[in-house]
């Protein structure tokens, strides 16, 4: 029916309005699960957004009570609809705020014209707020971002995916810069932005004189941190240079060390009172322990996460679970020793792709892909509204000297601290930063809920002024994510900083990617020098000899990096052809009609005792051939796949791959033969007694052995088994160029007879079967009398 | 000693301004090709293979070419030396050399013009300005020759994949009687260009092993 409305709508009204009631109809249906989603709140007691479970259970009682009451008195009669909703309250709950999220998340992508000004983090935060300022309009207290539920529930599942699909080479290559910045970068602004605050406390006309260093210095460690969401969300869109991109990215993983160190230290030293020298030294110490020991959890977990993966390959439908589970619990395990769970998730995560992907099949991997993409997409959105809804919720202070001077310090040291750092990091640099770059660095230093969650678990007790901290730390986010997020897209066309790159990787580039490697390490050999290349050839070598062979299984550890990726190119290709509908000519990037025979170097021209034929014709045989061919089997042979476990789950893709194959090959040998000159001419009861001796040459029921006569019609190039077969069957249908020109100098002898009997003009399908159903010499001995030569 | 100092100085400042190195780093390099060639004047191939680490790598045939080929040393005429003087040897490392902070575009792309062809000429082993797919196929053999269990099918295939991928690249439209001679330097660098030689064929100068220093003089 609204089908119906659209259509005739479009016959009446111009084509703008159109899309405006395709928003409508979306537009109604936010406020529908908005008025669903305050409507189920009006049951609540609670203030908070965890369960008030026991009220709930206290009225059940209550009811459970009277009814008992009431059965002495009266009998009720049975209930047939009954409303309890206390029961599910919290999974509806849970649900309806996970569908509000990706509802919204849809609606944005459907206004492309919104979603490319305004980042996607600013409009759910605004969402947040409107959702927040409804609830907060019925009356009722909106929930607050509790702690727990993001650390332990929604924050993992980005990092994760972050995590696993860390570009490793480019990580560790910028790794010296990385760490500069996560470490020295956030102690500096850490204990600028701290001081300082701290300064303008002490002035008079404010009334902050109650805010003493400590907590000061607590702050500014925790609002000095780069947030890995929203600089994700954030630069996702954008689609930077990877360097860029890493080095931002990185340092919003890697400082959460610093900020979890810092905001322990300075939390203890408020309880305790007074610091000393040593509890300096125990602090730098307890850094060390904080970041080596979460990246050693996560390494171990990575490693158990491979070694189990090895095995499983007869329940290939929980391997993703290992993935999720392992990941998770190293999490867990490093909170449990108040280690970095971002760095174990992260270390996790990087060390256990290489084995898992090896040893995993492709299904698994997708879902994997997917799943992350899903859930981190899923946990980032209600990040930012609940953002949004605790802004409305959370008890405020407003304080404006405190607020703008937070906001302008944090500003100034991000500024400072980067164009410190990189004048230093530049003197060790092959590839400099510019100023560009530099830019782009600072400007990308956005905060996010980490900060706001870090501030939130501050005991009030302790901390009589953490509600001038929420406002503050709320404020810069506010102003990060709204007025950083939305200009650096335009800045970053401005200044016109590189963009990502999107061409596919090619074989050439790998190849030589490759042989640089070895090359540079070669000549630092050469050098006597230990540097990067060849610590980087060491671990390589290390990895290859023990590591390898335990956590993968079977053969796939043998397997070098350049075979594994032409073997991922290749299935690549393989799902296009599939995908275009296994046409007739290979989807390709490239409109080119190089093939492979055009690289085989070609024997020196001879006389050419064949016609030559006409490209339109030429075409036509190739066409009908490679049709009538698709359905035969023959034996993959240039890539030699046994050495490799076949997947049986995949075996759709060994088609493909095989019927790809014997294309490429059969265009080659077709190409190869309708331009190589005929060989010799043998005598005709030489070649016929030289082709009746192999019994496959007839038959193509199945082909398990390739007869291997050498003809010499076909080039050296080709692969050493030479199919008979194709010959006869283009020999088949040669009649039909030869009939334009005359002068064949063989032939075999049923083609003549097919000749005879079909009509020109008759499907050359059946004469092709014809002639490969021939049972064999012995049926064709009539013909044998008949001149060969014409 | 004091003659040939002051004529050693003068030649390192030679090389210095030709090959851009700096007086340190080449009396680094200095010390370390009197280690190689054990106090000799001149290097030749063993000396290179003598190198214990420099046996695992699976392209050390074609390294230790590179340092005699005289097309790598500037001249014009085509050929390999048996033996190499110190200022050959600072030559050919010089095309590793990181570009300094304050070159142009122009420079730059030079810089990677000398370097592509250096890659160029170590695989274009007979020196006739084509990369031929037997030489092509040579150099994927090579790479995968520390993995026993590949035959020489798989390299087979993945150098004619890659001949074929650049062929389609550069030359786009061939017909089916048109033969691809192999890869030419302008097509090596189209088909390259994404790589950034520049930055990443690199190593750096100024962190050598003290251990050779100290066995040298």
């Amino acid at each position: 029916m609204i089908q119906e409305l659209t259509s005739r709508l479009k016959l009446n009204f111009p084509a703008q309005i159109i899309p405006r009631y395709s928003c409508f109809r979306r537009g109604s249906m936010f406020i529908l699960v908005l008025g669903l989603l305050v409507g189920s709140l009006m049951p609540l007691g609670g203030a908070s957004g965890s369960p008030g479970s026991g009220t709930g259970q206290d009225e059940c009682k209550k009811n459970n009570g009277d009814e008992k009451n009431g059965n002495k008195t009266t009998k009720k009669s049975f209930p047939v609809l009954s409303l309890n909703y206390e029961n599910v309250r919290l999974p509806f709950e849970i649900s309806l705020w996970v569908l509000l999220a990706s509802l919204m998340k849809l609606g944005f992508h459907l206004m492309p014209r919104l979603s490319s000004i305004v980042p996607e983090s600013c409009l759910l935060i605004v969402v947040g707020l409107l959702v927040g300022g409804l609830i907060k309009l019925v009356g009722k207290a909106p929930p607050v971002l509790e702690s727990n539920i993001f650390f332990f529930y929604l924050l993992p599942p980005i990092i994760l995916d972050a995590g696993y699909f860390l570009p490793i080479r480019q990580f560790t290559e910028n790794l010296g810069t990385i760490l500069m910045f996560a470490v020295v970068g956030t102690l500096w602004n850490a204990f600028f932005v701290g001081g300082l605050l701290y300064g303008v406390c002490q002035l008079e006309g404010t009334n902050l004189a109650g805010v003493n260093l400590l907590s000061c210095l607590l702050f500014g460690s925790v609002i000095s941190a780069v947030d890995p969401v929203a600089v994700l969300a954030v630069f996702e869109e954008i689609h930077i240079n990877e360097l860029l991109h890493i080095l931002v990215f990185g340092e919003s993983l890697l400082n959460d060390a610093v900020t979890v160190v810092l905001y322990h230290l300075f939390e203890e030293f408020t309880n305790a009172g007074t610091i000393t020298v040593t509890d300096g030294f125990l602090g730098i110490v307890c850094f060390l322990v904080v970041s080596l020991g979460g990246i050693v959890v996560g390494a171990i977990y990575g490693i158990l996460a491979a070694f189990t993966s090895r095995f499983t390959s007869h329940t290939r439908v929980i391997e993703p679970l290992f993935i999720f589970v392992y990941s998770y619990m190293a999490y867990l395990s490093a909170e449990v020793f108040h280690l970095s769970g971002i760095m174990a998730l992260i270390a996790c995560g990087a060390v256990m792709r290489p084995y898992v992907e090896a040893n995993i099949s492709h299904k698994s991997h997708t879902t994997i892909k997917y799943f992350l993409k899903m859930w981190s997409s899923v946990s980032d959105t209600l990040i930012f509204i609940f953002l949004g809804v605790s802004t409305v919720a959370g008890p405020h202070e407003w304080n404006w000297i405190f607020v703008v001077a937070t906001l302008v310090f944090c500003l100034v040291a991000r500024v400072l601290g980067v164009i410190g750092l990189t004048f230093v990091i530049n003197k060790f640099r092959i590839v400099k930063l510019t100023s560009k770059d530099q830019f782009i660095i600072a400007y990308g230093g956005l905060r996010g809920a980490i900060a706001f969650s870090l501030v939130y678990l501050l005991n009030p007790k302790h901390f009589p002024m953490r509600n001038m901290f929420l406002t503050a730390i709320i404020t810069v986010i506010f102003f990060t994510v709204f007025v950083q997020g939305m200009t650096i897209r335009p800045l970053v066309d401005l200044l016109a900083v590189k963009k990502k790159q999107e061409t596919k990787r090619s074989i050439n580039e790998e190849i030589h990617t490759q042989f640089l490697d070895h090359l540079l390490t070669g000549i630092e050999d050469i050098c006597g020098h230990y540097g990067h290349h060849h610590w980087k050839d060491k671990l390589n070598r290390f990895n290859k000899k023990y590591v390898k062979k335990c956590l993968i299984a079977g053969e796939r550890s043998k397997e070098p990096q350049l075979i594994a990726f032409y073997h991922k190119m290749e299935m690549k290709q393989a799902i296009e052809l599939v995908e275009s509908g296994g046409g007739s000519k290979l989807p390709s990037a490239m409109p080119s009609t190089v093939s492979m025979q055009n690289i085989q170097p070609k024997k020196p021209p001879q006389d050419r005792a064949l016609p030559q034929l006409s490209k339109a014709r030429e075409e036509e045989i190739r066409k009908i051939l490679r049709t009538n061919l698709q359905r035969t089997r023959q034996r993959l042979r240039s890539y030699n796949r046994h050495t490799l476990i076949a997947d049986p789950f995949e075996d759709g893709l060994d088609e493909i791959l095989i019927k790809r194959k014997k294309m490429k090959e059969l265009e080659k040998k077709m190409n190869n033969y309708l331009t190589v000159p005929a060989p010799p001419a043998d005598s005709p009861s030489v070649a016929r007694a030289r082709l009746a001796s192999d019994p496959q040459a007839w038959g193509l029921k199945s082909v398990t052995e390739i007869p291997t006569i050498k003809v010499e019609l076909v080039s050296p190039q080709n692969p050493e088994s030479v199919k008979v077969v194709d010959e006869f069957s283009k020999k088949g249908s040669q009649p039909k160029g030869s009939e334009e020109e005359g002068g064949l100098t063989m032939r075999v002898p049923s083609s003549e007879k097919q000749r005879k009997d079909k009509t020109p003009d008759e499907e050359p399908q059946p004469r092709f079967m014809r002639c490969l159903s021939d049972p064999g010499p012995a049926a064709e001995d009539e013909d044998e009398d008949e001149p060969f030569l014409p | 000693m004091g003659a040939s100092q002051s004529g050693r100085v003068h030649m390192f400042q030679d090389l210095a301004d030709k090959t851009g190195f700096s007086i340190e780093q080449i009396n680094n390099l200095r010390n370390r090709f009197m280690y190689l060639t054990q106090d000799e004047d001149t290097l030749r191939r063993e000396h290179l293979e003598n190198i214990s680490n420099l046996a695992l790598n699976p392209i050390r045939r074609q390294i230790i070419e590179a340092f005699f080929d005289k097309r790598n040393l500037g001249e014009k005429e085509k050929g390999c030396l048996q033996e190499i003087g110190f200022e050959e040897f600072v030559m050919v490392l010089s095309f590793f050399r990181p570009p300094k902070p304050r070159t142009s575009d122009e420079e730059m792309k030079n810089i990677k013009k000398e370097k592509l062809r250096f890659l160029f000429n170590m695989h274009d082993t007979d020196n006739d300005g084509v990369i031929t797919l037997d030489e092509y196929r040579r150099v994927v053999e090579e790479l995968l020759s520390s993995y026993e269990t590949i035959g020489a099918e798989t390299a087979k295939a993945i150098s004619d994949a890659a001949m074929l991928e650049v062929a389609s690249v550069t030359v786009g439209q061939m017909g089916p009687d048109e033969f691809y001679e192999g890869i030419t330097f302008e097509q090596f660098m189209q088909i390259l260009k994404n790589v950034e030689i520049e930055t990443k064929m690199n190593i750096h100068f100024w962190n050598l092993d003290k251990r050779t220093m100290q066995c040298g003089k």
